[in-house]
This record gives structure tokens, sequence and C-alpha cells, in this order.
């Protein structure tokens, strides 16, 4: 069947590969085979991140209703390649009072859980890196040890813009990790498992042969899946959320004494993280890497995968050009008072759709919840703030 | 499990695990003792308990060590730093770490399941996770409801604490 190849040629091609070594002994198979998987990973990634710099800068040029880069290559496709360039024949300038070698290990520290948690994400039939039972959870364990790397930097940088950004940035992050964690809650309770493998094949099939399963087309499902994108966008420090590099109060946050190749390093984590982040939510809520409409099955499954991944990268940049930054006030009591019982709520919500049989009474009753806890919450949370006109103290 | 990674990870650990208690900077301290949990958690992942292994970084890795170090960030660093060494806390410490190094050997070779090999867990084939997970509802529902109402206890104290004034 020509639709099967096409989708199990990268699995077939690692077979063949694989079949290369026929006499080596079973450790070398092993270790060849864990090595053509990261090559893989790393290699698609870092294409991708090449092209969204790029398509970023593009998309974010129409929002604001100018060209984006257009001089290099064609459409300034070739733009990637200038700044790789730029950054790595740029000086690497280091303060004579860092802690040199934090200061050097930061950035690598940085780049290294994002890229770990790439590998358990499946993204298409028989497609997944590193598949262990646990998935899930190593996802998180290793993404915080992005905490440790943004205090890393802005500690060893012994620069108080950079200390002041690490602070916001941790404060900021650990607060997020709560309810990032507890909306994934729901989806394991529901599919019994923690590996992502199985998060998958739960959403399999089609209600009446036309609307897909995934998570995220309940009700519980779709809360979930709106809180986890809001706590990943804080995550990845993108913009309505990017108070700790904000650049009008304090340079560039933990960033502010990198330079050239290690400040690319730094944006390069942010973007893996972004991917890594997205690439989950899609495997927890949009179906992994199955097809919407039944009869579209035919397209190989990890071209679903990074379509799917493609839409939430343009909703993240879409967000970046639209929305301006929180306070950091605003960001914190948002985490604490709204995320965090939203988050409780789905758990619950989802439990009860879980015992009414997946059916109709479970729908209704978990959409219910849902939606009463959300009005309760923002009638509470509502200061009902007068806002009276602006008195200026020392200008007219 | 191979005795290469075996050998190699735990000399990471009793490197950094030195390096704890020998640096004097005590960021330099907080993260040798990172390295070291993560050391611990590779020894896990080794002998196929991955779920350990992962809640090893997740807790203490992660929660655990950034607490640490938003802790050390508010302490003055300088005084730490030039404090001279004690000769007589220093022998003492020595004297403590041998006997407590003497007992633990006494204790593993007292111990009888200490001198068996386990069962390896690859071949046992199991869900950790949901073992884990019925022993805490099962055998441990008792201690594990216990430890539920303590935390809470905490959180509320935590508010409690750090509110300005009480209305």
């Amino acid at each position: 069947m020509p639709g099967e190849f096409v989708d199990q040629i990268f699995v077939a091609a690692k077979r063949w590969l694989l079949s290369l070594l026929p006499h080596a002994p079973d450790w070398v198979v092993q270790i060849a085979s864990a090595l053509l998987n990261i090559i893989l990973l790393l290699g698609v990634f870092a294409t991708l991140f090449a092209l969204i710099s790029v398509l970023e800068r593009k998309i974010l040029g129409r929002i604001q209703n100018r060209y984006g880069p257009n001089r290099v290559g064609p459409f300034g496709l070739l733009q990637p390649v200038a700044d790789g360039i730029k950054m790595l024949i740029k000086e690497d300038v280091v303060p004579i009072r860092a802690d040199k070698v934090v200061h050097f290990l930061a950035p690598i520290m940085m780049l290294l859980p994002a890229i770990l948690a790439l590998g358990v994400i499946p993204y298409g039939r028989n497609m997944t890196a590193f598949s262990i039972d646990g998935g899930i959870l190593f996802f998180f364990a290793v993404g915080s040890a992005a905490e440790l790397a943004v205090f890393m930097a802005g500690w060893g940088s012994n620069n108080k813009f950079s200390m002041l950004g690490a602070m916001r940035a941790i404060a900021q992050m650990v607060s997020y990790e709560l309810p990032l964690l507890i909306v994934v809650l729901p989806v394991v309770m529901i599919v019994g498992s923690l590996s992502p493998d199985a998060i998958v094949a739960a959403q399999d099939g089609y209600k009446w042969g036309i609307v897909p399963r995934w998570f995220v087309l309940t009700p519980w499902g779709a809360a979930a899946f709106i809180l986890f994108f809001v706590a990943g966008l804080v995550e990845s420090n993108r913009t309505p959320f990017d108070v700790p590099e904000g650049e009008s109060e304090i340079v560039a946050g933990h960033m502010t004494e990198y330079s050239g190749f290690k400040y690319a390093t730094f944006f390069m984590a942010e973007y893996f993280g972004m991917f890594a982040v997205s690439g989950l939510a899609v495997t927890l809520f949009l179906g992994g890497w199955h097809a919407p409409i039944a009869w579209l099955e035919v397209v190989p499954s990890y071209l679903w995968f990074f379509a799917k991944l493609a839409v939430l990268l343009f909703v993240f940049i879409w967000i970046r050009g639209t929305l301006p930054r929180t306070r950091i006030d605003q960001v914190m009591s948002f985490a604490w008072k709204f995320m965090l019982p939203m988050a409780f709520t789905c758990v619950i919500a989802a439990a009860v759709w879980h015992y009414q049989a997946h059916g109709w009474a479970g729908w209704l009753s978990s959409l219910g919840i849902v939606a009463v806890v959300y009005l309760g919450l923002s009638r509470l949370l509502d200061t009902r703030r007068k806002f009276a006109t602006r008195t200026y103290r020392f200008a007219e | 499990m191979s005795p290469i990674l075996f050998w190699l990870f735990a000399f990471v650990m009793l490197v950094f695990g030195a390096a704890v208690v020998i640096n004097r900077n005590p960021i330099a301290s907080a993260l040798s003792l990172v390295v070291c949990f993560m050391g611990l958690s590779a020894l896990f992942i080794s002998l196929d308990a991955f779920f350990i292994g992962i809640i090893q970084v997740l807790v203490y890795a992660g929660a655990v060590m950034v607490l640490f170090l938003f802790i050390i960030m508010l302490l003055d660093l300088r005084v730490e730093e030039r404090r001279k060494i004690n000769l007589v806390a220093f022998v003492g410490g020595l004297a403590v770490a041998f006997a407590l190094f003497v007992q633990i050997c006494f204790v593993v070779d007292q111990l009888g399941a200490a001198k068996q090999a386990f069962p390896s867990l690859r071949a046992a084939k199991m869900d950790d996770v949901h073992n884990v997970g019925l022993l805490l509802f099962t055998n441990y529902n008792l201690p594990f409801q216990i430890i539920g109402v303590l935390v809470l206890v905490a959180t509320i104290g935590v508010v409690v604490l750090s509110k300005r004034e009480l209305r």
C-alpha cells in the first residue's frame, strides 16, 4: 500500500540504515539507533528554527503594515543564514566580575532541556525518538531545569538587570508550572497512562465517523487546552508575558550580559522551548498525528503533526504581534487567582465527563461546571475599579 | 545495567557531592548539588526505574533546588566566602562522617536482603507509575492522606504568615 509506505518511510529508512551493521554487537546498534534519532530531531528542529525566525519577522511585519526582511535570498528566506554568520563572528564579551564557569554554562543548560523535551513527543505513527512510560513526567522534569539555567545566567553575569530579570523569570516560571502540570492531569486521568504514545492512541477514531475524538473537542479539554496554551506562552517567555526580558525596563533580563553566539543560543533555546510546548499541546489535546477527517488519514501522519504545530506557532506569533506586555503583578495574580482554580476545575469536569460514559450528559454537565466556575471567578476577580481621569503632578 | 555507566555516574555523584561541601561559594555548592541529584536519577534510570528517576529530577533538581537558590539569593554571600576554616569543626565533621560511613557499612553487612541481587525491573515488564499509584491508594492510603492534610496545613500557614495584616 503506497500510503502506508510514505507514512512509514522514515521508520523504514532507519531500519535499513541499521541493517547496514549486521554483525555489530547489540549495544552498537542501540547507540547507532539513538544517534540517528538525535541527528534527525536536531536537524528538523534547527531547520524549523531558522524558518520560523524569518517567518516570525515577516508575519510581524505584515501585522505592523510593513515588509519584513526581504533582501537576503528569495523573499528574504536566507536571512537566518546571514544572521547566523553575524552571530558567529561577533565578539563574545564576558564581564570581568562575572562567574566565568556559570556564565559559560548557562546558555548550554538552557538549550539542553528544550532539546531533551522534544525527544518524548510522538511525531508520527511509530515515530517517537525516546518512548518511555512516564514521557509526560519526563517532559516536565527536564523542563524544570530551564529555571536553573535562567538563574545561572542571571546570577553568573553579576549585573543587577540580569539578576532582576532572572528573579522575575523564575517567579513567573515557577508560578505557571503549577497550572501547566495540573491541566495535563485530566488527560492523563482519562487515558490512564503517562506515555505520550498512549495518549495519542486514545484520541484515535471518529465519533459517528466524522468528529475526531480529540480532547480539545470536549468542554474540559477545550478549557484545559486554552489554559495550557497560556501557561506555555509564559513558560517560553513570549510576548504578553515577556516581563523577564522587558526591554523598556530591564534591558534584556537575564540575557543582558550575553553577546554573540551565546545570545543566539538563548534565542534558540527559547524557540526550542516553544516548539516543545506546542508539540506537547498537539499531543495532549489536538490528537497528535491523527488526521481531522477520516478519509484524510492517507496523508502521512508526520505531516499532520507538523501542520498542527505550524498552526500553534502561528498563533504564538499572532499574539506577539497584537497584545501589549502585561505587568509582573498582573502576571502573578493571574496565575494564582485564575489559572490555578480553573486548572482544578478542568480536573473535576473531566472526572464528571468520564463517569457519565463520555456521552451527551457528561458533555453538558462538564460544560456546565467549567462555565459556572469561569463566570464565578470572573465575577470574584472583577475589581470594578472606577478609572478617574489621570492627573499629572509634574506636567501639564 | 552496564557497570561502566554505574561507575561513571557514581563517580560524578561523589565528585559533585564532595564539591557541595568543599566549595566556599553557596551558589556553586547548590549547583553542584543539582549535578549530584542528576547523577542519582541517572542511576535510577539505568536500573529501569524510570518513574523514581524522573520524580527525583522533578522534585529535587527542579522544585527544591530553585527554592534553595531563591533563599541563597537573599543572603549575604561575602560573609560566607570570607569565613576561615574552623579546625575543631573540621575534625569533628570528619569524625562524624567517618562514624556514619562505618555504621552504614555495618548495617549493610548485617542486612540479609542487601546481599542478594534484586530481580531486574526490565524482566518484570511492569508499569511503575501504575504500581506506585496502586500501592499509594491501597496499602499506604492512611499515610498518604495524612501527608495530604499536612501539606494543606503548611499551605494555609504560608498564606496566613505572608499576609501583611489579618482582617
